[in-house]
């Protein structure tokens, strides 16, 4: 397809979307990431559709991709013909017909599960969308149409200044491209923050007759899914993404490596690839231009240290996702030993950003070193979880606090950067989220998971957890990381069972050291940061393992004991039904007795107990 | 099954070694697992050793190598789920179940696997039976779930 061909198509989109602003019919929107149909989205809709037609109502459902406030999944959003968008939060499907029956039988807007609305001010009371308190501090560039848009009709990205980036570009040199990124300061948003622009020159300046460009979408990191979330809400940002790239570094070929495990990610990728040649933006001599691009999908099989990006050719490649030495850098000699880029969804998706407004715009954002926003997904115990875009250099504090609502148990640590970072404590919470600060504080920025924890979390079942994490996927290479980590596991076990002595905390630290320096790659290199950083900024919580035999969280299942409170318990029996080992026992409205030599500490008891509130918190778990 | 349905989707393939996780996913697909006669198969076609097959199989945890159960139940460990009680929570599945991750239940009705992430950290814990998710998981919530997934 030609260049007029796209803006004719462009112009009929933006009147699609404008009608679809100035709906002739009612809206429906559903959230449909895969957390909101994990919270229930798929029966929410079920129950629009069924009111829908038992009323007799024509209106249409737009299934859109996750905003970001995870906490108040499922969400709906409707608009009236000609009204605003107006969000409804937590909307299970018996919630559905009383917010419906009030929109269309009684003509007002309900009150009840209201979020915001999507226009600009205030509307009769009901607060903007982008001004509830986890939304107002945010900057969203990367995630500007996710829930906004429908992501599998090309349409509404259109209509939105999709392409105008790419389009841009075709009428400059690369040179003027690789300009443009490189004055806007974006670094990797996969985790290690190398600039984007060099590595990029470092692939166009190597002789080849061939180069490639894949999208790392392996997000593997657990507790992190911005990348999942973006594809799924916005598949066509990153895309684009791809084109840009893609034509700066000469390559024609283009993958994109994204986890089996993200079913929905890889549909709708599926679908906009398909979109993308139909109209012209994939093939040969796109829109007219000399540049030929296309874009295969590859799935990555689980393997976590595939992320690297040496592991990841060699995944594509069809062998075991085993790192290999550095240099030669992929960016020399990569797939197929062809030069090759390997760009993080996130970067990807911001680019075609930067080319529309410029890289001064974007350079407007973050600190001095760290240029632009990140996204983060903020999860654990904060009140609202979710994901969310920052500016660079924002406190954790405020993105705790503010966007986050802060804990309700008193906060304890916030790990930053997933299993290659480190959990820190309450004196950083002033900390400014860049590359620099957080490397200096013994975390890394990592991909962008933050996971909050509280008091009720034990710092070294913590570690422990990470470190479990990498021996399993650690590939098995080389000794320090293969050998290493299982052994700083065992440390870390004996000091959760209370079994471990105080020079174990010393040799898990040289420990930690040698796999630090002696490891190939950054799964290695990074694995012991979880465990060195717990330990510095944490270490009475470990003493108190080791000496007094005490986890102070109260979780280290050996640590812990179960008591019934004889003067609380009102003897109801619902915690003897379900203990599954029959450890409780006493005859009804007496207090009942717990056998400690048949309880598993599966907690159950305590979770009946607490949720029936007959007896309240008769039974307590203590260290 | 027999290979027919494995040979239809080689065809789909070129045959080039970087093919063989794209193939070995599909094979998956069709039989739940990786029967020892589709990697012959695959083998032949590649020209790449049973041996290597397996190599590079094993490595990925996606694979494996007995039939799967008719419900598959997966029990995430990501970090938020971690944090929240994943760890409980797949206690009390293994105890209920009779089995260890990674194993059948003898009546052949479950298969447990523990997960990683499956990225929706924000409700955890999560569990996902045949890739429907279940979210803001309890102990007491696994089991009413296992229990009505055994009248099912």
């Amino acid at each position: 397809m030609s260049k007029n061909k796209i803006d004719s198509r462009r112009r009929q989109a933006v009147a699609k979307w404008e009608k679809l602003r100035n709906n002739p019919v009612p809206f429906i929107y559903i959230g449909a990431g895969s957390c909101g149909l994990a919270a229930g989205a798929a029966e929410t809709q079920a129950a629009v559709e069924e009111y829908l037609k038992r009323k007799g109502i024509d209106a249409r459902i737009i299934q859109v991709g996750c905003i970001g406030p995870c906490y108040l999944e499922p969400l709906m959003d409707v608009q009236m013909p000609g009204r605003e968008r107006i969000s409804y939060g937590n909307v299970m499907a018996k919630d559905v017909a009383r917010i419906l029956h009030a929109f269309f039988d009684d003509g007002e807007i309900p009150k009840d599960h209201l979020a915001g609305h999507f226009g600009e001010g205030e509307l009769d009371g009901i607060p903007s969308f982008y001004d509830l308190p986890m939304l107002k501090p945010q900057v969203r560039i990367v995630l500007r149409n996710c829930g906004i848009i429908d992501p599998d009709d090309i349409d509404h990205y259109l209509a939105r200044d999709g392409y105008k980036g790419f389009e841009k570009c075709l009428s400059m040199t690369w040179m003027d491209v690789l300009d443009i990124v490189k004055r806007s300061g974006i670094r990797g948003r996969g985790g290690a923050g190398f600039p984007t622009w060099r590595k990029w020159e470092t692939c166009r300046n190597t002789e080849s007759d061939q180069r490639y460009l894949i999208c790392n979408a392996d997000e593997g990191d657990p507790g992190a899914f911005m990348n999942r979330s973006l594809i799924e809400g916005d598949p066509h940002c990153v895309l684009e993404g791809m084109l840009i790239a893609a034509y700066t570094i000469g390559a024609s070929q283009g993958y994109v490596y994204i986890r089996a495990e993200y079913p929905l990610a890889i549909k709708r990728l599926k679908t906009a690839i398909g979109q993308m040649r139909e109209l012209g933006f994939l093939g040969p001599s796109i829109l007219g231009s000399d540049f030929s691009f296309d874009i295969k999908i590859k799935e990555g099989a689980g393997a976590f240290v595939c992320g690297e990006e040496t592991a990841l050719i060699a995944s594509i490649e069809g062998k075991r996702g085993m790192a290999r030495t550095r240099p030669p850098f992929p960016a020399v000699s990569g797939l197929h030993g062809k030069p090759t880029i390997i760009n993080n969804v996130e970067t990807l998706g911001t680019l075609a950003n930067i080319l529309r407004n410029g890289p001064e715009w974007y350079a407007g954002f973050g600190t001095e070193t760290s240029k632009g926003t990140k996204t983060f997904s903020l999860v654990g115990k904060v009140r609202r979880t979710g994901l969310i875009e920052v500016p660079l250099g924002i406190k954790l504090r405020e993105v705790i606090y503010d966007i986050g609502g802060g804990t309700q148990k008193p906060f304890k640590a916030v790990q930053s950067g997933g299993p290659s970072g480190g959990c820190l404590s309450e004196e950083f919470l002033d900390l400014p989220i860049d590359y620099e600060h957080l490397a200096e504080a013994g975390a890394i920025m990592g991909s962008g998971g933050l996971i909050v924890v509280d008091s009720d979390t034990c710092i070294v079942d913590m570690a422990k957890y990470f470190m479990s994490f990498t021996q399993k996927e650690s590939c098995g290479k080389c000794v320090p990381c293969r050998v290493g980590t299982r052994h700083m596991v065992e440390i870390l076990e004996k000091v959760c069972d209370g079994k471990a002595v105080l020079a174990d905390l010393d040799k898990l630290e040289k420990l930690a050291l040698t796999v630090k320096n002696g490891s190939l790659c950054a799964l290695g290199g990074t694995a012991p940061n979880p465990a060195l950083s717990t330990l510095k900024y944490f270490r009475p919580e470990f003493i108190s393992h080791v000496k007094d035999k005490r986890c102070p969280a109260v979780s280290c299942k050996n640590l812990v004991v179960y008591r019934i409170i004889p003067g609380k318990c009102t003897g109801c029996q619902r915690c003897v039904k379900v203990c599954p080992t029959g450890a409780i026992s006493g005859p009804r409205s007496e207090p009942h007795n717990l056998d400690k030599s048949k309880c598993i500490k599966c907690r159950s008891c305590y979770e009946i107990c607490r949720f029936d509130a007959i007896a309240g918190d008769a039974i307590i778990i203590e260290s | 099954m027999a290979n027919g349905g494995l040979f239809a989707i080689m065809q789909e393939f070129k045959g080039e070694r970087g093919d063989l996780i794209p193939i070995l996913q599909r094979a998956q697909d069709l039989d739940g697992y990786l029967r020892p006669e589709a990697i012959r198969s695959i083998s032949r076609w590649l020209k790449i050793s049973e041996n290597e097959i397996y190599g590079v199989a094993t490595f990925y945890a996606q694979f494996r190598f007995h039939p799967p159960g008719r419900h598959h139940l997966k029990v995430c460990l990501g970090t938020a789920c971690h944090v929240k009680g994943g760890e409980q929570i797949l206690a009390m599945t293994k105890q209920r179940l009779g089995v260890d991750t990674g194993q059948t239940t003898a009546d052949g009705n479950f298969d447990l696997d523990r997960v990683a992430c499956l990225g929706c950290c924000a409700l955890a814990p999560v569990v996902a039976v045949d890739n429907k998710i279940h979210s803001q998981m309890s102990v007491l919530k696994i089991q009413k779930l296992l229990d009505e997934q055994k009248q099912d």
